[in-house]
């Protein structure tokens, strides 16, 4: 256990700058979630904590020391690869102990660490199989027991549920967890899914472009986002955003609301018309388009009683306006009472 | 994934790597460029080893006394004669051969064993077998043919002797071309050709729009990768007619010179037109290679 | 149905026609190789209905000549193999692993060199080895071959290596192999097909070499090429016994060939064709 510093690290690849003068903290112990859009540079973050690739500029500290010229061995840090990178050739009990084999552990001590992690993890009926003769989620599983078995200081995940089915995903969401809590080891954890991000971590940060947009807890980004980027990224439905007159009324260049509080009601300020209706039974979601075009969807737990083409009114939950300026970036809540609509 | 490019970016690996590759590099330039520098001076010098004492650089002579002399024209354009033959057969027989083979045939494995079986010969044996045991016009097996359909027999290497090793090299390179197109037509998408077929689109039209396009790449591949072998086409012509002028080539003419003429200017002469010919085909199949690398 | 049934009848029997036609000088001088010298020449020519006879490969495997040339034959095609192997293996790593922005360039020289004509170097190193004594010499033939096979043994392997996914060998360094260690318990036992299907690739075309085994050797090395090249003079014009001497020859190589034709085929495109 031990808390990982990035300080200024940035890394390029030829023209395209993967990751701009990057600081961030992770803390010891605790469950991390870099998430974002394809391409925003949390992989390559990742890899750069690993080993796998080397940083261009800035430190890197884990427990303290400056570990940018480490090999990743040496980091003490165990990866879990989205395609799990199973050693084909090896039986699922070689993969375990492949480790501790290069580190020249004594094979007692190698059987009795792959039994107790292989018992962990339910693989004991798998020792002797080959990956191919597995089930994603068995070998989803034995790409974590490879990490567990090495005790590492800290564990990196690189999607590694997006290969399976939901079902399966969001049981082995519910695994790693549990796992992880168990053990209090620090985990650092890629994905693009949000909504993996807001159910597992304890500190989430959001990535765009290279860079850090915002991090802190899940509910505080949800209910506080920093901009209007992480304002749409983080909950789904997407939050709605409403600019022109509207935005105006409010002092700003535009606002955001989030489904859940956008309200029906006749008494409403603002027209919409309602595209379509989807039930899904727990909850119903409206698709409307204001009438000033933009689309937005509501949701709400009854069933609604509007057809395609009705032209309904809505109003805001109290104090649930997020105002942005014209950088995008979120205004504080005025003191006023927001009860424009 | 995103656009993380490749992973084998670690910077520790450089110093062995180049190390690694250092060894292969060497032994290529000392076959192949540090041999050829030498051709070249040779080519401008006279260099006759049964007149040791007329040495010196003598420009271009050697080239002109070669586009002059009776030998030379014909083996160009044998040369190329014989490239063309052989690309066209091979290329058109191997296209009808793996259109058959795709095809819902009984056997397939036994049948590719049967065709790729030219492929492993080697040179001297294919010319010999077909000079002798099939072309032969007394004994051979073309002679028993022609007299079963009242032709009399064709004397073929007599009277087409250039033919006659177009059609031996041809059958040695046409397992090559058949597999090849074999290969890529088991790869056209069966989706493709069904949903072709339910648009109601008659099987030749299917064969011309869709089929032969796709084919057209590996065509070329295999034209190019034959046309690099065919260059220096040697053996056949050795065994066979020994490189009379009506069969002789490039190649043949190198040889000719240095071994039985021993003037070796000439025949580095020779060479080089042999080298920069097969440069201007090359580059064309390093572009298509170059293009495959992206993909 | 009927139609699909006699379609598939009539396509089976003209690809079988057509590949028996392919394969027909090969069985022809087969047949011909258990024939006497009397019957090879008939006219019209004996299909089933002649005297069999082993009479001509006992003739052939008594011949000093043709074990001698046997044994070159295996020598210099194997030794070449293994060089063309020893060179291009870590040239292969180190252009599929350890990249540079030279390793394309250097990659589409390797194949430039194979578009170079045996004839345009020939001389200078005919008149090389003659100085050195290399003519008429095993080893000389080994390395020149192995030099032409280079090209595309590198080639084959880097497209080999390539394939290995990166994420495994990524898995080892986290896992803590040193580099020898990925290459020997990660990387080769996965690379181990492709690396064997290049050396037999390899050792066919080295064992069907016609020009440089042609004209460098003499009496010393001389391989089943040169062996059988020889039947091209009057004298030696003994139908059956050549075809024996063929049989023999080409045996080696055509099984080699049958076994792993797909990945020699493949190998020859330079991994244009997948």
């Amino acid at each position: 256990m031990s808390g990982i510093v990035l300080e200024g690290v940035t890394k390029r690849f030829g023209d395209h700058l993967a990751a701009d003068t990057i600081d961030l903290a992770i803390p010891d112990g605790g469950f991390t979630v870099f998430v974002g859009p394809s391409g925003c540079g949390k992989t390559t973050l990742l890899r750069l904590i690993a080993g796998l690739e080397d940083i261009d500029s800035g430190r890197l500290l884990i427990d303290g020391m400056d570990m940018a010229r480490t090999s990743p061995a040496a980091r003490g840090l165990a990866m879990v690869f989205q395609s799990y990178a199973l050693y084909p050739h090896m039986s699922v009990r070689a993969n375990l102990g492949f480790a501790l084999k290069v580190a020249r552990r004594p094979g007692a001590e190698i059987a009795e660490r792959v039994e107790q992690v292989a018992a962990m993890l339910n693989l004991a009926p798998y020792l002797d199989r080959r990956p191919a003769a597995l089930s994603g989620g068995q070998r989803q599983r034995v790409a974590i027991g490879r990490a567990l078995v090495r005790e590492p200081r800290a564990f990196l995940f690189d999607e590694p549920l997006s290969n399976l089915d939901a079902e399966l995903r969001a049981q082995m969401r519910f695994e790693i967890r549990r796992l992880q809590q168990q053990l209090g080891i620090t985990a650092v954890y890629v994905t693009h899914d949000q909504a993996e991000a807001m159910t597992m971590a304890d500190q989430i940060v959001v990535f765009r472009d290279g860079r850090v947009e915002q991090t802190g807890a899940p509910l505080d980004i949800y209910r506080h986002p920093a901009n209007r980027f992480v304002a749409g990224f983080i909950g789904s439905p997407r939050m709605n955003f409403l600019g022109g007159a509207i935005a105006d009324d409010y002092g700003c260049a535009a606002i955001g609301v989030r489904p859940e509080h956008l309200m029906l009601d006749p008494a409403g300020a603002l027209a919409a018309t309602v595209q379509t209706v989807e039930h899904l039974g727990s909850e119903s979601l409206i698709h409307l388009r204001a009438q000033s075009g933009e689309d937005l969807i509501a949701r709400g737990t009854q069933d609604p009683d509007v057809r395609p083409d009705d032209i309904v009114r809505l109003r805001f939950a109290p104090n649930a306006v997020h105002r942005f300026d014209a950088d995008d970036r979120a205004m504080p809540a005025t003191d006023a009472r927001q009860e424009v609509i | 994934m995103t656009a993380v490019p490749s992973i084998r970016q670690r910077s520790y690996l450089r110093g062995p790597g180049r190390l690694l590759i250092a060894p292969a590099i060497l032994l290529l330039v000392a076959a192949s460029i540090a041999p050829l520098i030498v051709t070249i001076k040779f080519s401008l010098t006279d260099y006759r080893l049964l007149f040791p004492n007329s040495t010196g650089f003598v420009g271009l002579a050697n080239f002109a006394h070669l586009l002059a002399s009776p030998d030379f024209w014909p083996a160009l354009i044998n040369t190329l004669l014989l490239i063309a033959v052989v690309l066209v057969v091979s290329i058109a027989a191997g296209l009808a051969l793996a259109l058959l083979l795709d095809g819902p045939v009984l056997g397939r494995g036994a049948l590719r064993l049967l065709v790729i079986s030219p492929f492993f010969v080697m040179p001297p044996v294919s010319a010999l077998l077909w000079k002798n045991l099939l072309m032969q016009p007394v004994s051979g097996l073309f002679a028993w043919l022609a007299s079963l359909v009242g032709l009399p027999a064709f004397d073929w290497f007599s009277r087409a002797p250039l033919l006659s090793i177009a059609l031996i090299v041809a059958w040695q390179w046409l397992p090559f071309a058949a597999l090849i197109l074999l290969t890529s037509l088991q790869s056209f998408s069966h989706e493709l050709r069904e949903a072709a077929q339910l648009d109601g689109a008659p099987p030749l039209a299917i064969l011309r729009h869709l089929v032969l396009p796709h084919l057209a790449r590996p065509i070329a591949i295999v034209v190019m990768i034959e046309t690099i072998f065919l260059i220096g086409i040697f053996a056949e012509i050795l065994v066979t007619t020994g490189g009379g002028a009506a069969s002789t080539n490039l190649a043949f003419q190198v040889y000719a010179q240095a071994m039985l003429r021993y003037d070796v200017g000439a025949a580095s002469a020779a060479g080089l037109i042999a080298v920069v010919f097969a440069n201007i085909l090359a580059l064309f199949l390093v572009r298509a290679v170059g293009r495959s690398l992206e993909a | 149905m009927r139609t699909r049934r006699t379609n598939r009848a009539i396509v089976t029997l003209l690809a079988w026609g057509a590949s028996l036609a392919i394969a027909f000088p090969l069985l022809w001088a087969l047949l011909t190789s258990f024939k006497t010298e009397l019957e090879a020449v008939a006219f019209p020519p004996r299909f089933l209905s002649f005297d069999w006879t082993l009479a001509n490969y006992r003739n052939v495997l008594a011949d000093g000549d043709y074990f001698h040339a046997l044994i070159n034959s295996v020598v210099i095609a194997g030794g070449s193999s293994a060089l063309v192997l020893a060179l291009a293996v870590p040239a292969a790593w180190s252009m599929a692993f350890a990249p540079t922005r030279r390793t394309r360039g250097i990659l589409l020289w390797m194949l430039s060199t194979k578009m170079l004509p045996p004839v345009g170097v020939f001389i200078p190193i005919f008149l090389f080895y003659r100085d050195w004594g290399l003519l008429d010499s095993r080893f000389g033939i080994a390395l020149l071959l192995a030099a032409g096979n280079l090209p595309i043994a590198a080639w084959m392997l880097f497209s080999n290596f390539r394939e290995v996914p990166g994420e495994i060998l990524e898995a080892a360094r986290m896992d803590g192999a040193s580099l020898w260690q990925e290459v020997v318990t990660v990387l080769a036992p996965l690379a181990l097909p492709g690396i064997a299907s290049t050396f037999f690739l390899v050792f066919t075309l080295a064992w069907n070499e016609s020009f440089w085994t042609l004209n460098l050797a003499t009496t010393e090395a001389t391989p089943l090429t040169a062996f059988i090249a020889a039947f091209s003079s009057p004298q030696g014009l003994f139908w059956a016994r050549l075809s024996a001497a063929s049989i023999l020859s080409i045996i080696p190589v055509l099984l080699i060939g049958w076994l792993c034709q797909r990945q020699l085929v493949r190998g020859l495109t330079f991994g244009a064709v997948k």
